[in-house]
């Protein structure tokens, strides 16, 4: 790379001093409107188990389809392109029986959206790629057995180990900032974490991170039980480039949140919701128009700094954003007090 | 939900092998349930932090600590409050930090092994994201004096906040706290060497916190409690004050201070402070004494006393004495078949009288309070056989949830409105102060409450009512919502915060109206009348505001040619003695009771009238004389215990006028700009050629300069607050908070005066008597930001980076520029004849836009912070 990763993040401070910076919705939603059956996710490949629904393999096995939905959410605005990389871990893969593929699903996921990503850059509209790493489904806080509550499925140093070798891919690849993303237990990023300051240690060059909280309940706390000011301490460490939320619910519930992390959190803020809340046949049924005018009524608060989609969003959707929050100003990161700042649950100062 | 707030931070010690001997005999039978109990416990008893130690020759210490944190993170009621993870061993914290999802404290790394292994562990203390203590221990020891001390762990900040990239408000100093009175004659300063120690280091080394383990402190007193326990509280008493944050302490093993008996505590004192060569042994000739020390002192009888129950209680009520009031609020539980009919029938009927003369305007506020008081200390005794019971609380009229909202950190006139309510039978859910919307909108769906009342004194806190309304509007909430507070108005409310409530929205002018708002709110018949009857003249007020011709604005341009003209050929401004800033660390508070102003003292208990003339008004005199009497009697308590520290500091700049704003330099030279104040002048079209004023105005275009100030009279005030609230006592509570704020107030003034005729010394031949200081009829001002002349609450974060004053003054600001302490002032020193206080009042967009510019900030903020003054 021509431009270290330091570099980039500086560029993408300057840019989201200006305005709104626009991030892209899900490949979920996308990949499940291309119908693929069995064959198509193994694309002429040789699997001993199954592999529909593995979407984060169509990276090698359908990279224009993964391109074509990178394209959509250019052509929609979109200054901020993940990596088709939610589940490419080893825990996640093993599912599928392909753990011993990560170093080459994430290069070459980053390669695709880098590839695309590039072919839209511009030096008035400079598009940025970054490596999602997913929550993996095993939580380093929870025990999986209600009669042994302190039971844990896997280890600190494991999950570490694990994120690790998928970082390597990603960076390899070629992605210029690191999100660990959907955060449920905070345990799990905060493992994610010391990957990345490990690596960054070892390679001597900073990466640039980006750290993304889930609710799971309407009372306002990721599955590990953290509000969200508790989950902005365990981070802050981190010196995160963005911080925010994704998921969850629409943006009508995440609202309260989003006005709390406004106020508490001295970085840019980064939100992506649902469209709304699944429907009684599970779907997401929220139009395009009606998330842009919620979000539409964020930006005019100057709440956000970043704003993209999650369950249920498509290209129009990213669009329809893209137009709402066009030239209105960015969130002013505040300046807060230096204070002790500690957290259990809840968060805790003095 | 919100972020909870500390001035001394309590740590919990129980779950430590090496302290508790119960926690040690459960986690060596590996009965974990029991010490998830130990540790639950400690969080309802109030522990903020808890500290985690499994340091045992005979545990399997990682393991341990890794079975016990797993075990923890399953009980949220424990899980919610911070971890300390404590540990000699580095290999046991770093098993520990793998666990913690929360940010813990690591407790903890030292020097001891030189600063390879210091630096390598603080670096990995970082990136698991935890903060760290920091013993004062390095190759050559543990630190014992406070030169020592302060040596170490000023070395330790600099090669963590420069090597280690450690912030420093993640570091957290334990500079050893030793055993005293031990007969060797070398130990008998430690105490003050850790004391002194604690202000040094708080100096040198800006936002550490300070720990330590107390109890160390007596260990020569092994076996009596009592002994210890005043030791204990003797030495925290002096170490708070100090600086010292947090501390491992056993809340049971703490004395009051001022409930330690005098000789003891005097004895006790002698040693801690190493006031005498014979303190040990002449505290060692009392301790048997106090071994197995009840409470004592005998009352003498009243005639009163001799009474039937039910006419004591009432009695006692009503004249406000909680002497006798739980033993006869015990001897009534014993008269009546179920403990709720002592409240529903004597304690009510008091009330009920109370209520009636308060009404009546035969009883104030005071003397409620007062009542309150005992009220509460009654109830408190009822509640656990009510609840073994089970029975129903008595049926109060309403329930409502009240919050000083976030930012904002008044509650005086909260928690009087709250005590009054009480009285009047409403049942009161105090959220207490900085309470985010979020935490209102909770407890009111989760009370149920009838009514939500808000307070606020900052102006910031206008914006955040407004926000809690629309959130409230969000939800869907329909009840009631009371708005009052001393920057909150009827207009306010009926422009800014009704219209986005569909509730009834009303404001509440002060506590006796509460009453009949609250009741009229909770009344079946009465609530439709009086919300629509409001709704109208709020209604009315937004027609009449929206259809008046307001006063015509100036363009800014117009408004600036037509400042104060001052003829600066002919002046020549006075030269201050120094430049910089000076900090008076500890003014003696003797000096200030003088000063105090006891006009507005009087208003704050909403006594109407001026001093001293009110302590003779034929309404309220008498009332107020009593009040006048309880204050001095506390105010004597103030002074000779030490209960409150003042502290400030003051700066005097070389400044000069451009434009609204004035620049500071560096030094006489001039040459380099240090900051600028930005100040906003009046718009509104003056009549009879008076001028537009602005404080810049009042500065020289060149060779002049400015001052400023912070002060504080509040430090040490929380300690006697929480005693105050442990006996539910809100009538010192609510005395002690307003002459704090009046000490405050005086010690400006003083400053004030001292910086008139020495300091810049432009008034050195100033004789004024003490009233017309108070009158303010001196040459010079001091007005302050986030008041009339310059209504920018934010302007206070750059003077106070100037004063240095939360190190200097110790006085931190919140995010809506509230200071902590609340007992404190601050503001700018203008030196020029002509300076005067006026009210800037509402302002244009053209000035709003450029007041952004100046100040390098967007409309939006610029709005943001001067909404109260937005004419447009």
């Amino acid at each position: 790379m021509s431009t270290t990763r330091a570099q980039k993040a500086a560029l993408f401070r300057r840019l989201a001093h200006d305005r709104i910076l626009v991030k892209d919705g899900p490949y979920g939603t996308a990949i499940q409107k291309l119908k693929l059956g069995e064959a198509d996710f193994r694309g002429g490949r040789d699997f001993a188990h199954d592999q529909k629904g593995n979407n984060d393999l169509l990276n090698l096995t359908q990279p224009e389809a993964i391109a074509g939905i990178c394209r959509a959410y250019l052509e929609a605005g979109a200054d901020v392109l993940a990596t088709n990389t939610f589940n490419s871990n080893a825990i996640s893969l093993a599912d599928y029986g392909v753990e011993d593929m990560v170093r080459e699903v994430n290069v070459a996921a980053a390669r695709l959206t880098r590839r695309m990503a590039d072919a839209y850059d511009t030096p008035d509209k400079p598009r940025f790629v970054v490596g999602a790493l997913g929550p993996t489904n095993k939580t380093l806080s929870v025990s999986p057995d209600v009669n042994n509550p302190g039971h844990r499925e896997v280890s600190f140093d494991f999950v570490r180990d694990v994120y690790k070798a998928q970082i390597e891919g990603l960076l390899e690849g070629g992605v210029d900032f690191i999100l660990v993303e959907t955060v449920f237990d905070t345990l799990n990023a905060k493992a994610a974490l010391v990957a990345v300051d490990e690596l960054a240690e070892a390679r001597g060059e900073d990466i640039p991170v980006m750290v993304s909280m889930t609710l799971t309940d309407l009372s306002g706390r990721n599955l590990s039980g953290q509000t969200v000011e508790a989950f902005w301490n365990s981070v802050r460490h981190a010196r995160p480039l963005t911080v925010g939320l994704n998921c969850s619910f629409g943006a009508t519930e995440l609202r309260p949140y989003v006005t709390t992390l406004a106020k508490t959190v001295d970085t840019l803020l980064c939100i992506y919701p649902n469209a709304g809340l699944p429907n009684e046949m599970g779907e997401y049924a929220e139009l395009p128009e009606m998330t842009a005018r919620l979000i539409h009524d964020w930006a005019e608060q100057g709440l956000i700094n970043v704003i993209g989609g999650c369950c249920g969003t498509t290209p129009a959707h990213i669009a329809a954003i893209a137009r709402a929050v066009a030239g209105l100003k960015p969130r002013a990161i505040p300046v807060i007090e230096p204070k002790l700042r500690l957290s259990g649950l809840e968060a805790f100062a003095a | 939900m919100s972020t909870q707030t500390a001035t001394f931070i309590n740590v919990g010690e129980r779950t430590n092998v090496t302290g508790s001997a119960k926690f040690k005999k459960l986690i060596l039978a590996g009965d974990y349930n029991a010490a998830l109990d130990v540790a639950r416990q400690q969080v309802e008893a109030g522990a903020q932090i808890i500290d985690i130690n499994m340091d045992e020759g005979l545990l399997d210490a990682e393991l341990a600590m890794e079975t016990f944190l797993k075990l923890v993170a399953a009980e949220p009621d424990i899980a919610r409050v911070p971890i300390m993870i404590d540990s000699s061993k580095w290999s046991v914290i770093e098993t520990g930090i793998k666990c913690v999802a929360g940010k813990a404290i690591v407790n903890s790394i030292s020097l001891k092994e030189g600063e390879a292994a210091f630096l390598e562990h603080a670096r990995k203390v970082r990136r698991y994201g935890a903060a760290m203590v920091v013993m004062a221990f390095d190759e050559t020891g543990q630190a014992d004096t406070r030169a020592r001390k302060v040596e170490i762990c000023a070395r330790a900040y600099d090669v963590l906040t420069t090597k280690a990239h450690v912030a420093p408000e993640d570091i957290i100093f334990d500079p050893n706290i030793f055993a005293v009175a031990t007969g060797i004659e070398e130990h008998n300063n430690y105490a003050v060497d850790f004391i002194e120690a604690c202000r040094d280091i708080k100096a040198r080394c800006p936002h550490v916190k300070i720990s330590g383990g107390v109890s160390n402190i007596s260990f020569s007193f092994r076996g009596n409690e009592p002994v210890r326990r005043a030791m204990h509280s003797v030495f925290l008493y002096h170490a708070i004050q100090a600086g010292m944050d947090m501390g491992i302490v056993n809340a049971g093993q703490l004395d009051v201070y001022d409930e330690i008996p005098a000789e003891l505590r005097e004895r006790v004192e002698d040693v801690i402070l190493n006031r005498r060569a014979d303190a040990t042994e002449r505290l060692l000739e009392i301790a048997e004494k106090y071994r197995d020390s009840g409470a004592q002192a005998e009352a003498v009888t009243e005639e009163w006393r001799s009474w039937p129950v039910d006419r004591r209680l009432s009695h006692a009520l009503v004249k406000g004495i909680d002497a006798h009031i739980v033993e006869d609020t015990e001897e009534a539980r014993q008269h009546f078949a179920r403990p709720i009919e002592v409240i529903e029938g004597p304690l009510m009927a008091g009330m009920n009288v109370v209520g009636d003369l308060f009404g009546a305007g035969k009883m104030f506020l005071p003397q409620v309070v007062k009542s309150a008081r005992v009220m509460k200390r009654s109830v408190a005794h009822l509640i656990p056989f009510i609840e073994a019971e089970k029975a129903a609380g008595a049926q109060a009229k309403g329930r409502v949830v009240m919050a000083t909202v976030k930012g904002d950190v008044h509650d005086i006139g909260k928690n009087i409105v709250g005590v009054v309510l009480q009285c009047n039978n409403f049942e009161v859910i105090d959220l207490g102060v900085m309470v985010p919307f979020q935490d209102i909108l909770k407890a009111a769906v989760d009370h149920k409450a009838d009514i939500v009342g808000l307070s606020g004194l900052i102006t910031p806190s206008l914006d955040e009512m407004t926000t809690v309304a629309e959130e409230m509007e969000r939800a869907g909430l329909t009840m009631p919502l009371m708005i009052g507070g001393a920057t909150t108005s009827k207009v306010h409310t009926a422009l800014k915060i009704a219209p986005h409530y569909s509730g009834p929205t009303i404001h509440v002018l002060d506590a006796s109206r509460a009453v009949g708002v609250a009741s009229a709110l909770t009344s079946d018949t009465q609530r439709d009348a009086f919300a629509s009857q409001t709704a109208t003249e709020y209604e009315e007020i937004r027609r009449k505001r929206a259809g008046a011709t307001e006063s015509e604005l100036l363009p800014l341009e117009a408004a600036r040619a037509n400042g104060v003209a001052i003829d600066w050929a002919g002046y020549t401004p006075p030269v201050p003695s120094f430049l910089g800033t000076r900090v008076f660390n500890d003014y003696p508070l003797d000096k200030l009771v003088e000063r105090i102003d006891w006009t507005p003292f009087f208003r704050s208990w909403e006594l109407a009238g001026t001093y001293p003339a009110i302590l003779t008004d034929p309404v309220v005199g008498e009332s107020a004389s009593q009040l006048f009497a309880d204050a001095q009697k506390m105010l004597a308590q103030i002074v000779s215990e030490k209960w409150l520290t003042a502290k400030a500091v003051i700066g005097l700049w070389p400044a000069a006028r451009d434009g609204d704003d004035v620049v500071l330099y560096t030094d006489d030279t001039r040459t380099q700009e240090l900051s600028r104040a930005h100040f906003l002048r009046q718009q509104i079209a003056k009549r009879d050629g008076r001028p537009n004023f602005c404080l810049a105005d009042f500065v020289a275009p060149q060779g002049d300069y400015l001052g400023g100030f912070a002060v504080t009279a509040g430090h040490g005030i929380e300690a006697h607050l929480a005693r105050f609230k442990a006996a539910h006592d809100d009538y010192s509570d609510i005395l002690l908070k307003a002459l704090a704020d009046r000490l405050a107030e005086a010690l400006a003034e003083t400053l004030h005066e001292e910086v008139r005729t020495r300091h810049w010394g432009y008034a050195a031949d100033e004789a004024l008597s003490n009233e017309d200081i108070i009158r303010e009829k001196y040459r010079g001002i001091r007005p302050a930001p986030g008041y009339p002349a310059c209504p920018d609450h934010s302007e206070k974060v750059e003077l106070f980076r100037l004063l240095d004053a939360s190190r200097n003054a110790g006085i931190q600001l919140t995010e809506s520029f509230a200071m902590v302490p609340t007992a404190a002032v601050s503001g700018f020193y203008f030196a020029h004849p002509q300076a005067q206080y006026f009210g800037v009042a509402r302002i244009g967009r053209d000035q709003v836009e450029d007041y952004a510019r100046r100040r390098g900030v967007s409309m939006e903020q610029a709005e943001k912070w001067l909404r109260p003054n937005l004419g447009y």
